[in-house]
């Protein structure tokens, strides 16, 4: 995950940026780019590793588990072991008071081995501090569902179901929420396309063609 | 949660009368229901044991859609999430690309930033008043709150065109300058308005059927909201006295002075005197904002085409629902690589089972209500 900024060079993410959009930018992209070059050309350190309290700390306690520890824009990121997910959750809400999931999703590399990066955003009211824990996952793997340390994690894990397909062990209740159930697909997926849609699906419930 | 209908079903026998539970659908066009929500509610006589909300009927894919635009063109499109608050939406979202582009926003387009949100915030808790004193049966609050509401919207329709979903802010700043009587507009409300709230307060803060119908229902301690994510006036009706305009300070939040009221018990009344109060302090915020509004200019030095460096900015504001949050994943391009937007409405919903069991069929009215969720940003 560290080679973050070396995926988005590859155009893997060109075929799903087919749209009308896509001529526009790179038509205005020659005549705007000498008025944007001063404000980037001296480009600052935007990530950095992590060199803190905190990382030291988890470093101590699980080891390989943490696979990097970075800094993104003044953020503090972990990334860790998806296998090792659960317990440095429940070491992150216990010991690190971080009490509130505010928000968990994820994020589709379709072109990295393990293609999802599972993103919670943490936020701890004792300190008022933020920390971001990563997770690479497989495609044909599962993680472990957060429901039990943070009942937060509830609708959000089934909305990363419902739009990435990520399954989560031990989810009291797995199932599409902003889709319809029968849905077929994970639109959010980069290999889904903004124009795909399910359309038997649409078809069948709704009685039209197309839903566009 | 989700699946506790499913449960239920399997001990059916434990009912009060002895009678078989009773699956009632409430929505999704129901109109206190405010959208189209969908709540299965699993009923023994009136009393709720048990119920599922069933949500996505106005799901647009906004996520996708940014994906497939520019930073700027997708700009307008977080206006339909909270379509009652629009302004706030796109001062989080403003906020977030800027700081994934390592910019910041000038002073004095920080300051009418900050100025216009309050007067949105006002205008979304106006809304919600109207809105869920008229669930509980109050008619006459509704039209007050839509007179007060209706200033806001003509001071926004002076400002940018627009009233409801206005995209009155531009990444790095403002397209437009402040008009003329702006701050004049903004007093003249402010000043008026301090009389307004009092007449809710005559009208409902005393009123025996009010209290009646809000003390002690839906409650939720201060533990269950933090556990279940609940944030904004849900949280600090509970007793926490957190807001993060104080506890991560963004626009211009940091130069003003106000309290964040906060309840005791965590009922639907503690909710009713927290959004009053809130009301009262936007407007000492906007009235110290338009006392000292730098000069200066209102756009920072942003490219016409904008193409933040690789990497990921998570930024989240304090919106009239909770926190309204955006996480902005940048390849290098021009169009995003990923928005997640982080919904208080959604996350606030998902306490509606826990603070409607027990209760009975007309207060889970009054307890959707007092959540103040907006279906446009639950679904996106």
């Amino acid at each position: 995950m560290a080679e973050q900024p070396k995926a988005p060079q590859s155009p893997e993410s060109s075929q799903s940026k087919e749209t009308g959009a896509s001529p526009q930018p790179s038509a205005g992209g020659a005549s705007a780019a000498p008025p944007a070059k001063p404000a980037a050309a001296p480009p600052p350190p935007v990530q950095a590793p992590l060199d803190s309290e905190l990382a030291r700390r988890y470093r101590e306690r699980f080891g390989g588990a943490i696979l990097d520890a970075l800094e993104d824009r003044k953020q503090p990121i972990l990334i860790v072991d998806s296998a090792h997910l659960f317990e440095i959750a429940r070491y992150s809400r216990d010991l690190e008071k971080f009490s509130l999931l505010e928000d968990y999703t994820a994020v589709d590399w379709p072109r990295r081995e393990k293609r999802f990066d599972l993103v919670a955003q943490l936020y701890s009211f004792t300190y008022n501090t933020r920390l971001r824990l990563k997770a690479s996952l497989a495609a044909t793997d599962a993680a472990d569902s957060l429901v039990q340390i943070w009942p937060a994690a509830n609708w959000l894990e089934r909305e990363i179901y419902d739009l990435f397909g990520v399954v989560f062990r031990g989810h009291p209740g797995l199932k599409r929420i902003l889709l319809p159930e029968e849905w077929q697909g994970h639109p959010l997926r980069k290999d889904y396309d903004i124009l795909q849609q399910d359309t038997a699906w649409v078809r069948e419930n709704l009685g039209i063609e197309s839903g566009q | 949660m989700a699946d506790t209908v499913q449960e239920n079903a399997t001990h059916k026998t434990e009912t009060l009368l002895g009678a078989d539970e009773l699956v009632l659908n409430m929505g999704p066009q129901h109109p206190s229901t405010h959208g189209v929500l969908r709540v299965k509610l699993k009923l023994d006589g009136e009393r709720v044991v048990g119920s599922e909300c069933v949500i996505g009927y106005l799901h647009r894919g906004v996520e996708k859609i940014a994906e497939n635009r520019s930073y700027q063109q997708f700009a307008p499109y977080v206006d339909r999430m909270d379509y009652v608050a629009a302004v706030s939406n796109g001062l989080g979202y403003c906020e977030a690309v800027e700081k994934l582009l390592m910019v910041e926003a000038p002073p004095r387009a920080r300051v009418i930033r900050t100025i216009l949100t309050e007067l949105q915030r006002i205008a979304s808790h106006l809304l919600w008043l109207g809105t869920h004193a008229l669930d509980i049966g109050a008619l006459t609050p509704l039209f007050y709150c839509m007179r007060e509401r209706e200033e806001i919207l003509k001071i926004f329709e002076k400002y940018c065109g627009a009233r409801l979903t206005t995209h009155a802010f531009r990444i790095g700043g403002l397209q437009y300058e402040a008009y003329d009587t702006l701050e004049k507009d903004v007093e003249r409300f402010c000043r008026s308005f301090e009389a307004r709230i009092q007449e809710y307060s005559d009208l409902l803060t005393g009123n025996s059927i009010w209290i009646g119908r809000t003390r002690n229902v839906g409650l939720l301690n201060a533990a269950d909201c933090i556990a279940m994510g609940a944030s904004g006036p849900v949280l600090r009706a509970s007793g926490v006295k957190w807001d993060l305009r104080k506890a991560m300070p963004y626009a211009a939040y940091d130069q003003y002075k106000f309290e964040i009221p906060i309840g005791t018990h965590g009922d639907t009344y503690d909710r009713y005197i927290v959004r009053i109060e809130e009301m009262r302090q936007s407007r000492l915020i906007c009235l110290q904002a338009i006392e000292s509004t730098p000069a200066g200019p209102i756009m920072a030095r942003v490219g016409k085409v904008l193409k933040p460096p690789p990497g990921e900015v998570y930024h989240s504001i304090e919106s009239p629902k909770g926190i309204l949050g955006y996480y902005v994943v940048s390849d290098g391009g021009t169009q995003p690589y990923r928005v997640r937007i982080r919904p208080p409405s959604f996350i606030n919903l998902q306490a509606l089972d826990k603070m409607i069991r027990g209760h009975l069929v007309a207060d889970v009215v009054a307890i959707i209500g007092t959540l103040d969720i907006v279906l446009g940003e639950v679904d996106r």
